[in-house]
């Protein structure tokens, strides 16, 4: 994979020129390859990594697997599509797993927003068969960003 | 009350403390401190290798090995050698595997230093060969080498140096803490000096694997005539970020590592068998994390390059190890002054030059193993500090 995506997963901040100093080319050329993936789809947004243990009122996640008849023509697409459509899923995957099929995470304010969500939205599509959903109770790492206390007070001041 | 100096041995009394502790001693105090100064990988070792050491244990390998070290090991490192740097070592009689390189260089410096020989120092250089070579009843003789030179030791500054006493030339390239790599060019001029004065040699390669661009490492064994007067050191430590498993290694002629090993059984019987066999597959299947690692420190030594120039503060572009070694000279402060001053008003930790020799008064030394966050959020500080370096204590 490409350094540039690598880098810009990690740190969407980093400027053009800065990534060109990494990268050692040039500036211009970093902004067309950006711009290039932008256009092909390949960089979709940014976003920022909260690490909501340490919010007030952040709400609750949920880990929602759901099992699925796929359709005829467009297999597990279609419904997909249906899941991804709601405010409160915030990613779907389709896994490949012998339990279930498609795997949401979902955020709501509270137990009862998700478990209305799962109730009354989730559950009522056509193909769903059936919902296994488990509330996070800590999150340790997300995006590749962990959030357990800082390691490099670990090491020590060695010339 | 017992007067402990009378039982302690003079020459270790006499060895000065490091000069970092106070800045350790001042990060631990103030908390929050984002330090660019320690002299270690960032990464963890690779999970292959700590796997390899986890399976050891499982299986209840927990003897003494050899004392030169395991001979699996020992074969692989030659393996190692001769593919990565072109030169063959005998594991059976030439190799000595030792904890940490640090323990290599000690046990060379003894056995190969009598009581007054001369040993040739280039500076800044890393803190430990001075006090060994104190130690062995040996003098150490300074060589300052200068940035116009890129810290590169010259044969002239050498032959100038050199005296009927001079016995042992260090040779520590890749640089701690300047960066600086000697290319075959180089190190054929100063094979030129050591023939002709007829030296020994200890190289310490620990750095080897981190080089960037396109000047790979020359080890100076692999110069013609050599090997059979050189001590290479090298180990896993930086190469493989196995800094905490302490293990290294120093290959030489067999009539030195006959000899170093005596000193090696009595002191430490063998090296760390766990770690032996973590270092067994770090060889056998580690050189792709060697590159990986590399190109990620290539682009933060790139980074903070530009970003120490942006400043200000001129650095030579440093080709190997993960520091750089930036004057300070255009703040009109001193190492000490800057250092002391930069962690009381922006809490960033860098180390001064002169921990690594009076000739780096004027330049720090800033170690680049953290990651890019890491990087760049120290940079900011600093930059706040270069704008007011005389105000001390602004947030503290």
């Amino acid at each position: 994979m490409d350094k540039l995506l690598d880098l810009l997963e990690d740190n969407a901040q980093l400027t053009a020129s800065q990534l060109a100093t990494m990268l050692d080319e040039s500036e211009d050329k970093i902004k067309g390859k950006i711009n290039l993936y932008k256009e092909q789809g390949i960089i979709k947004g940014t976003s920022t990594v909260i690490d909501y243990n340490k919010v007030e009122d952040a709400g609750v996640q949920a880990i929602i697997e759901i099992k699925v008849t796929p359709k005829v023509d467009t297999g597990f697409d279609e419904v997909a599509e249906i899941v991804a459509s709601f405010d409160n899923v915030e990613s779907v995957y389709l896994a490949a797993s012998a339990t279930f099929d498609l795997v949401a995470f979902v955020r709501g304010e509270n137990i009862q927003e998700v478990s209305r969500f799962v109730a009354k939205q989730l559950s009522t599509i056509d193909s769903v068969i059936s919902t296994a959903t488990h509330f996070i109770l800590t999150e340790y790492k997300k995006n590749g960003i962990s959030f357990v206390d800082n390691e490099d007070e670990q090491r020590s001041m060695i010339l | 009350m017992i007067d402990y100096d009378k039982f302690i041995n003079n020459k270790i009394s006499s060895v000065k403390p490091s000069g970092i502790r106070k800045y350790f001693d001042i990060a631990n105090e103030m908390g929050h401190v984002i330090s660019l100064s320690v002299g270690e990988p960032d990464f963890r070792t690779p999970w292959h290798i700590r796997e390899a050491g986890i399976d050891s244990l499982q299986r209840g390998k927990t003897w003494y090995t050899p004392n030169r070290g395991f001979s699996e090991l020992r074969r692989e490192i030659s393996a190692y050698f001769e593919r990565r740097f072109g030169v063959e070592y005998d594991p059976d009689s030439q190799i000595l595997v030792t904890v940490g390189g640090s323990e290599a260089i000690d046990v060379a410096i003894r056995t190969i230093i009598s009581e007054g020989d001369e040993v040739l120092i280039p500076e800044p250089s890393f803190v430990c060969y001075n006090p060994l070579t104190a130690l062995a009843g040996g003098v150490p003789v300074t060589i300052e080498t200068k940035a116009k030179d890129g810290f590169r030791l010259t044969a002239e500054e050498l032959e100038s140096r050199i005296t009927p006493k001079s016995k042992l030339l260090i040779l520590p390239f890749p640089n701690n803490p300047t960066g600086a790599v000697m290319r075959r060019e180089h190190l054929e001029e100063i094979a030129r000096v050591v023939r002709k004065h007829d030296l020994f040699v200890l190289s310490d390669e620990i750095y080897a694997e981190l080089t960037y661009g396109d000047t790979r490492h020359v080890s100076f064994a692999s110069i013609d005539g050599m090997a059979e007067r050189t001590v290479v050191i090298n180990g896993f430590s930086k190469a493989y970020a196995m800094t905490g498993w302490r293990l290294g290694y120093a290959l030489a002629p067999k009539e030195i590592i006959e000899q170093m090993t005596k000193l090696h059984q009595f002191a430490i019987m063998s090296a760390p068998t766990t770690a032996q066999y973590a270092a067994i597959e770090a060889l056998k299947a580690g050189d792709g994390d060697i590159e990986y690692m590399r190109n990620e420190y290539n682009i933060r030594r790139r980074m903070i390059v530009d970003g120490f120039t942006r400043l200000g503060l001129t650095c030579f572009e440093p080709e190997g190890a993960f520091y750089i070694f930036p004057s300070i000279q255009s703040t009109g402060l001193s190492s000490d002054e800057f250092c002391s001053n930069l962690i009381h008003s922006q809490r960033v930790a860098v180390i001064p030059g002169t921990a690594f020799g009076d000739c780096g008064e004027g330049y720090i030394r800033v170690s680049y193993s953290y990651s890019l966050e890491h990087i760049m959020e120290a940079l900011e500080r600093i930059e706040r500090f270069i704008d007011a370096p005389d105000a001390a204590c602004l947030n503290g």
